[in-house]
């Protein structure tokens, strides 16, 4: 490949990128266009609700409960070494609530209903079923997409809330099981460490990953090509994007409340 | 001259295209179509695989916008409407795809009945039940209503998307290629719905196909598409009776398959 057709390729996908960006705004500018206007699918988002919630509540039950466990073990040799153990809770209780919990659940729904929305969208576009809406009169885009990213942005935050209860259970298991702590006097210590700032910048977190999982899956499956190659391919492009905006999002975040924290 | 003296038998047409160019990047895909649909007709419209006939008729349905022309159905622009006004237009045509375009995640019964419970408010149940009974009876799979369009067979799922644009009793039935992938025996029934269709609802229609029997045994007229142009339209003996290279080509080759 000669230097002309390397600078032609790169700016080939330079150019690629750009108007995937100016894609992406204009699909999400247009979900805050349509998700005020009638009409409102009230039942399609329960039930997307109901699926979210169900399909990952066994993953974060499981994961969320690892989690505190784990955390509290290998935290409690650290504090041991000052003869802080008392300190456990406080510290898990904030690790948990401010960040672990929140991006625990972000991250597993990312992967199990990022993909699966890209994939399901994804299939329907190949298949020509977003085509048959639109001559059935029926608008896809809100049936679809606005019903499942406001679907993404409730049942997520309530999921997030549900991994901070499981691994703060967790890390009790381990809590009472070393130190013999009772489960009043760890959960006191626990939220006495928390402030009011942590919890809301915790919801606002889980409300911008759910609506973040939801544009991603929904943007990548509402406009995959390539017939059946490009399902697996919106699918892929969806966890991974997601992933990767919510950490992105969780230092910005983490940056603007500390920075509130301390004004 | 032969398109004054059908308009003279038939009145206005349903509908009526002129001029009409579209491109996809750098590909010219129709390059100034003419076209008039006139009520009652069947118009199959043969061509060669990517001439452009899935093209023409998404254009006319709106998903596709056209480059240049002019397109009028039922006296309106579709490519100008837009919101209410494009959907009342869209609830006058029925689509039937290629791929047959059922609601993976819906039963049949909920493939039919979603479109009228999305379209049509204060119905009752009763009225939907009654409706849906009606079109599934009308392509002859008033039995399948539980099952999932995965369980169905190929001709049954192009039976059952017919069945869904009824429901909303169009007056003009689009096919893209509703007899692709078909057995003989299918393809013949498929046919024959179609036909039976066009009595039963009134409709216009226009047959998108490369099958010759199909446009044979459904249509009233036969329009060809070469290079993004109808180079002749006709009854199917005039159209198969050409001089036109092109066109014996297009016949010729497909009785060898």
């Amino acid at each position: 490949m000669n230097s002309k057709t390397k600078t032609y390729v790169i700016s080939k996908n330079i150019d690629q990128h750009l108007v995937g960006i100016s894609n992406a705004y204009q699909f999400t500018a247009r979900f805050f266009k349509e998700v005020f206007k009638p009409p409102f699918h009230f039942r399609e988002i329960v039930h997307q609700s109901f699926e979210i919630g169900l399909k990952s509540l066994a993953l974060i039950t499981v994961t969320g409960f690892i989690i505190g466990i784990v955390f509290t073990k290998q935290s409690r040799p650290s504090l041991e070494d000052f003869g802080a153990t008392s300190w456990l809770p406080s510290l898990i209780g904030i690790a948990i609530v401010r960040a672990l919990g929140p991006l625990v659940t972000a991250l597993i729904c990312a992967g199990k209903v990022g993909s699966s929305i890209g994939a399901e969208l994804s299939s329907m576009k190949v298949t020509e079923q977003i085509e048959a809406m639109e001559v059935s009169a029926i608008n896809p885009f809100k049936y679809l997409v606005v019903t499942r990213v406001i679907a993404t942005t409730l049942t997520i935050p309530v999921l997030s809330l549900y991994c901070i209860c499981v691994g703060l259970f967790g890390s009790y298991i381990n809590v009472h099981a070393e130190e013999a702590t009772g489960i009043i006097s760890f959960f006191k210590n626990a939220f006495t460490a928390i402030s009011f700032l942590d919890l809301f910048s915790s919801l606002a977190k889980s409300i911008v990953f759910g609506f973040t999982i939801g544009v991603v899956g929904c943007y990548k499956g509402f406009n995959a090509t390539q017939g059946t190659r490009g399902v697996g391919k919106a699918a892929n492009q969806a966890v991974v994007l997601a992933m990767f905006l919510v950490f992105l999002e969780e230092i910005i975040i983490v940056q603007v409340s500390n920075w509130i924290r301390y004004f | 001259m032969e398109k004054s003296k059908l308009s003279e038998e038939k009145g206005a047409p349903v509908i009526s295209i002129s001029g009409l160019h579209k491109s996809f990047g750098e590909l010219e895909v129709l390059k100034g179509v003419d076209f008039n649909l006139f009520k009652g007709e069947n118009v199959a419209v043969l061509g060669k695989s990517g001439s452009g006939k899935s093209v023409l008729i998404k254009i006319i349905a709106s998903l596709l916008k056209p480059d240049q022309g002019e397109v009028v159905v039922l006296g309106k622009h579709p490519d100008k409407l837009l919101g209410q006004e494009l959907n009342a237009l869209r609830l006058r045509i029925g689509f039937s795809f290629q791929s047959s375009a059922l609601y993976d995640s819906m039963n049949v019964y909920e493939n039919l009945s979603f479109p009228l419970t999305m379209n049509t408010k204060h119905l009752t149940r009763k009225e939907i039940d009654n409706s849906v009974a009606e079109a599934l009876d009308a392509v002859g799979l008033g039995d399948k209503t539980a099952q999932l369009p995965a369980d169905l067979s190929g001709g049954q799922r192009k039976r059952i998307g017919i069945a869904r644009t009824l429901i909303l009793k169009p007056e003009i039935m689009l096919y893209d290629e509703p007899t692709s992938g078909l057995d003989p025996v299918t393809s013949a029934e498929i046919n024959q719905l179609i036909n039976e269709v066009q009595q039963r609802y009134n409709t216009s229609s226009i047959i998108i196909t490369h099958d010759l029997t199909c446009a044979k045994s459904t249509a009233n007229r036969v329009a060809m598409l070469l290079d993004g142009k109808f180079t002749k339209s006709g009854k199917f003996e005039e159209v198969f009776k050409s001089d036109d290279a092109q066109i014996r080509g297009f016949f010729n080759y497909n009785f060898i398959q």
